[in-house]
């Protein structure tokens, strides 16, 4: 039964994403670090605004969706120099077990989002501190 | 675009950007910071009308502190500094954004008026507006009947 919900809820993350799609998407660069107490995930989405990234955790798949207007009318800007597309950011990973999900957090700050996902408890790492006998 | 008609070398650069381009998007990005990065940073857009022309770069992660805009004759040049994230206990895992000093300087087809130049920065993208100069601007001429 858990199986059949779960297949469920990616078609309906799928179609979400296609719609979405009609603009053009690109890949944001990202860096993952990860420190004693969690992993950081710091991702370049220039031109999205803090109310426009859409970012989703489940089943240790971790999504993020930047959404971005169009800046300027494709057709009709006189164009002297063309190095980029202006178009929505989208990116997804598979994150390894122990992630505290309630815990989440995120934050956008010069067009980078800061995606903090602390580890839980039991994956912390430990000092085992050795007895001499 | 901007200055083929101006200098051949600049030619020769685009077609070497383009030719980064290619490669850049064919092979797979290793995770290997600045080198594996396009060759110019930051990337840019450039488009003019009657009375300016706009420049706009995507800059994520640069705070208007660590970002220089210059504007000379017909010269725009953009320098700043990306830093990373340092720490004692910290491992990457995947590091596909590029830190370190750069800049980027660009020929514009016209004289801009410096005095009256723009910058802004938000949500990590630089517009700059460079007014052109008064004779650079195109001038409607009214056809008498005779």
């Amino acid at each position: 039964m858990s199986t059949a919900m779960t297949v469920k809820k990616q078609e309906d993350k799928l179609a979400r994403v296609e719609r979405a799609r009609d603009r053009r998407t690109y890949t944001p660069n990202v860096d993952i670090i990860e420190t004693n107490d969690e992993f950081l995930v710091l991702a370049d989405m220039p031109g999205v605004a803090p109310d426009a990234i859409d970012i989703q955790y489940e089943q240790g798949v971790l999504t993020m969706h930047g959404k971005v207007e169009p800046r300027q009318d494709e057709e009709k800007t006189n164009w002297l120099l063309r190095e980029y597309g202006v178009g929505d950011f989208y990116r997804s990973f598979q994150l390894g077990e122990g992630i505290d999900c309630d815990k989440i957090e995120a934050r956008l700050k010069d067009g980078v989002m800061e995606l903090h996902l602390p580890k839980s408890e039991a994956n912390k790492p430990r000092k085992i501190a050795v007895k001499a006998s | 675009m901007l200055t083929r008609t101006l200098n051949p070398l600049t030619a020769l650069n685009e077609l070497r950007r383009e030719m980064d381009r290619v490669f850049d998007d064919f092979w797979p990005r290793f995770d290997g910071g600045w080198w594996a990065q396009p060759a110019t940073f930051p990337a840019l857009n450039v488009w003019e009308d009657g009375d300016c022309v706009y420049a706009e770069a995507e800059i994520p992660g640069v705070s208007q502190n660590d970002l220089e805009v210059y504007a000379v004759g017909n010269e725009l040049t953009i320098k700043g500094t990306r830093k990373a994230r340092e720490g004692e206990d910290v491992s990457y895992h995947r590091r596909e954004r590029g830190t370190g000093e750069f800049t980027r300087v660009v020929t514009l087809p016209v004289d801009i008026d410096p005095e009256k130049v723009q910058a802004s920065l938000k949500d990590g993208i630089l517009t700059v507006t460079l007014p052109k100069a008064e004779e650079a601007k195109p001038r409607r001429i009214t056809v008498k009947t005779s």
